[in-house]
């Protein structure tokens, strides 16, 4: 069988899950790492992680839906290389968060939630870091950007040009 | 730390760690050896502490000073404004927004030359020019009582042997040692700790009801899914102090009869999740987890569940369901937690910092918490100052003290002076505070007479720039988010709820939407499943209460009086336009017209309003009105 990206990944989470199964059967708790898990392997969770994950767990795969949709941190969609998350808790949102958040979708041409189509950066808003000593704060694959102004967007996103990381 | 068999041994290990602590427990300035505290919290972190920690260390070898210094990393200060924190044992020096590049300057002259390094200092906005060296100085401090966060910012978080030198797992020895399981509920009781996580339940009362379910298996779990936009408390106790939160879960567990637990963590917080895990290890190793604690017969493990972004999950029964892999909703009540919870089994949820404050309880006694804090609420609490006030940052206080005390002496006031217009305690589920509410004395009962809440300590300043109706609809916003779904007064009444908002903050607003905002809001609080949707319209009705003249002024005037609500704003050029041309060339309507070196013009009835012009001034001549 010729062996695709996705099925490395495959073989991964088969490894991950072979090693965590619970002996007392009370699988359905795992299921919250494994997806976990599933979608540090992936970047996302695709259809094969979620009916594998079903499978090896004996959950329904409506049940693993519904925990996947349920909770904001998963996701059914592959995500950018360079993820922008911009916060928009309270602290941030009165020291201007929301022009911030206008700022990016206007440079990125994407919305909140979306992916650009070359798959280059997606845009996301947070609930609060915490670290609202910095606010507003952006984050950029994890790493923090604060006390921005409207003017620090542009040079931020242009250390994200192809080539770095 | 090898493995701890009895209180004896623990007695002896605490002995054996305290010179860990010397330098940091005296208070001189003895110029002989010194210790560099560098806070690792989230906030410093992100403004490169661990550069720091590194350079440091590397200046000090290179020096000569090895034998004479060292530096390490410890938990949050709570000073974030000014982060990143250097501290200086013994000189009690507080150096803030240190870089990475500032480790020679410091250890050269603060270290080799006993010259303290005058620019890292803090300066008082209050007094400019004025700086202050030492932390015990500073305003900021003065009026705090750190309890719950007593060992952030004075042990390393990483080294269990530094907690036990602090006092640590005294209370849990004393409790396995000298009491009974009924003798500990009694004396969480009587110091009358109640929950810190929002509701103020009384913490022994809760214990008391899980202790009284028959014997078998029971569960402990920590509620650390610190949800709140604006609050991280948890997360710096968490992150500065982990193992009083696991000493905290062993002595409710001896209390009503567990020996499983879990610390539901969010997943967000990366650095607390790898503190904590740490921090169980170690514990384990020391046999202070595990069979027979203390040559005990107590025994008790625990593991952490990870949070997946869902703010309802902090409510107990929607964690619980989440815990057990599935989707987090919650379910009514009773049965309570405390009956039938974790797979039907009694269970008990505490929040962090209500944990965080039990072991300490537990070493000094019940008289010496209950006599901290106001009349009806005991002890502290940890609030998490943010918004538009100069001193950012943690701070904990007795129960009791006003508003006013925290926000100008500790947090130093409102940032560029301006004018305090509102204080918003509870996050999603509080209200807003108004000046004239100012000088109350802060506890439980107080803050719900005035139409907020405690919560989890979300604080959140604002000024005459913040539009009132808009505040309200950013947190409306949120709740609508973060509703499950599952009851239809909160899934389609706080909608209809920021439906309404938003056509005021859009100038469609009638006297008729006042009304419903009312009416509409009393039912949702009224008929709601969980305590998300039953409190989403407090930031609504309270600030309705509060700021009624501000509705009115969207309403009737169809005006923003903070100059926020874009589709009421009209855009002005004054005077004091140099005719630059900028405005004109970056407007995307094309609506600026006017000479060069003349005063420019808006075309009111072409603006879009979006703002681009003021940017764009460089003289500030574009005002909204």
């Amino acid at each position: 069988m010729p062996q695709s990206p996705q099925g490395e990944d495959c073989k991964k989470l088969a490894a991950f899950l072979d090693s965590s199964i619970d002996s007392s059967g009370r699988n359905e708790s795992a299921l919250i790492k494994t997806l976990y898990e599933a979608q540090r392997i992936f970047g996302y969770l695709p259809k094969e992680a979620v009916f594998l994950i079903s499978e090896r767990l004996n959950v329904a795969v409506s049940k693993v839906y519904g925990v996947i949709s349920f909770y904001s941190f998963f996701t059914t969609k592959p995500k950018g290389r360079y993820q922008v998350k911009v916060c928009l808790g309270t602290a941030c949102f009165v020291r201007g968060a929301e022009k911030i958040a206008r700022e990016l979708e206007s440079r990125l041409g994407i919305k909140l939630g979306e992916t650009s189509l070359d798959r280059k950066f997606s845009l996301e808003s947070l609930r609060c870091v915490g670290a609202c000593g910095l606010a507003p704060v952006t984050l950029v694959n994890g790493k923090g950007y604060g006390r921005l102004e409207v003017k620090d967007i542009g040079p931020m996103l242009e250390q994200y040009t192809d080539g770095k990381s | 730390m090898k493995k701890i068999a009895s209180y004896a041994e623990l007695n002896a290990a605490r002995a054996a760690c305290k010179p860990l602590l010397a330098l940091r427990e005296e208070n001189t300035r003895s110029g002989q050896k010194r210790e560099l505290l560098v806070c690792g919290g989230t906030g410093c972190q992100s403004s490169e502490s661990a550069a720091i920690l590194e350079n440091l260390h590397r200046e000090i070898l290179a020096a000569g000073l090895a034998d004479k210094a060292s530096a390490q990393i410890t938990g949050c200060f709570g000073f974030c404004e000014k982060g990143p924190i250097v501290k200086i044992f013994p000189d009690d020096v507080f150096y803030t927004e240190v870089k990475p590049e500032d480790a020679r300057e410091i250890v050269e002259s603060h270290l080799r030359d006993n010259a303290v390094v005058r620019r890292l200092l803090y300066e008082d906005p209050a007094h400019p020019g004025v700086l202050i060296e030492r932390q015990s100085d500073m305003n900021f401090y003065k009026k705090q009582l750190r309890i719950a966060l007593e060992n952030c910012g004075r042990i390393n978080p990483e080294l269990i042997e530094e907690y036990v030198a602090a006092e640590g797992y005294q209370g849990l020895a004393r409790c396995l040692d000298k009491m009974t399981p009924e003798e500990v509920i009694k004396e969480v009781t009587d110091s009358g700790l109640s929950g810190r996580g929002g509701a103020g339940f009384p913490t022994g009362v809760k214990w008391a009801a899980a202790a009284a379910q028959p014997e078998g298996k029971k569960y402990m779990v920590c509620n650390a899914d610190e949800g709140d936009p604006g609050a991280f408390m948890d997360r710096s106790i968490l992150e500065g102090d982990p193992h009083s939160v696991i000493e905290g879960m062993l002595i409710a567990a001896y209390a009503f009869g567990a020996d499983q637990g879990f610390v539901y963590i969010r997943a967000e917080y990366p650095l607390a999740i790898r503190r904590l895990s740490l921090a169980v290890e170690q514990a384990r190793a020391a046999g202070l987890l595990g069979r027979n604690i203390l040559g005990s017969s107590f025994s008790f493990d625990l593991e952490l569940k990870y949070g997946a972004g869902a703010f309802v999950c902090g409510e107990e029964t929607a964690l619980l369901r989440s815990i057990e892999g599935g989707r987090g909703e919650p379910t009514p009540k009773p049965p309570f937690p405390a009956e039938q919870g974790l797979w039907h089994k009694p269970t008990i949820i505490n929040n962090v910092e209500t944990l965080a404050n039990v072991p300490k309880i537990l070493r000094r006694g019940a008289g010496w918490f209950s006599g901290i804090g106001s009349e009806k609420s005991k002890g502290t609490k940890v609030f998490a100052l943010a918004g538009k006030i100069n001193n950012v940052g943690l701070v904990e206080v007795p129960m009791g003290i006003t508003l006013r005390e925290i926000i100008y002496e500790i947090g130093g006031g409102i940032k560029n002076g301006k004018k305090l217009k509102a204080v918003q305690t509870g996050g999603p589920s509080g209200g807003c505070i108004s000046e004239e509410n100012m000088d109350i004395k802060i506890d439980y009962q107080s803050l719900s007479s005035i139409g907020s809440m405690m919560g989890s300590g979300g604080m959140i300043v604002m000024d005459e720039d913040n539009c009132m109706v808009d505040i309200a609809k950013f947190y409306l916003e949120f709740t609508m988010d973060e509703s499950c779904g599952k009851c239809t007064p909160c899934r389609v009444g706080n909608l209809r709820l920021h439906e309404i908002l938003d056509e005021i903050t859009k100038g469609l607003g009638t006297p008729e939407h006042l009304e419903k905002l009312r009416s509409l809001g009393q039912i949702i609080q009224d008929t709601a499943l969980c305590a998300l949707g039953q409190t989403a319209p407090n930031p609504v009705l309270s600030t309705m209460r509060f700021f009624s003249q501000e509705y009115d002024a969207h309403v009737y005037e169809k005006r923003c009086p903070a100059g926020v609500c874009r589709e009421l704003l009209d855009f002005f050029i004054t005077e004091a336009c140099i005719g630059c041309g900028k405005c004109l060339k970056n407007c995307p309507a094309s609506c600026i017209g006017g000479e060069r070196k003349q005063r420019h013009v808006i075309d009111p009835g072409a603006c879009i309003k979006c703002g681009t012009c003021a940017g764009a001034c460089p003289v500030k001549a574009i005002i909204r009105k």
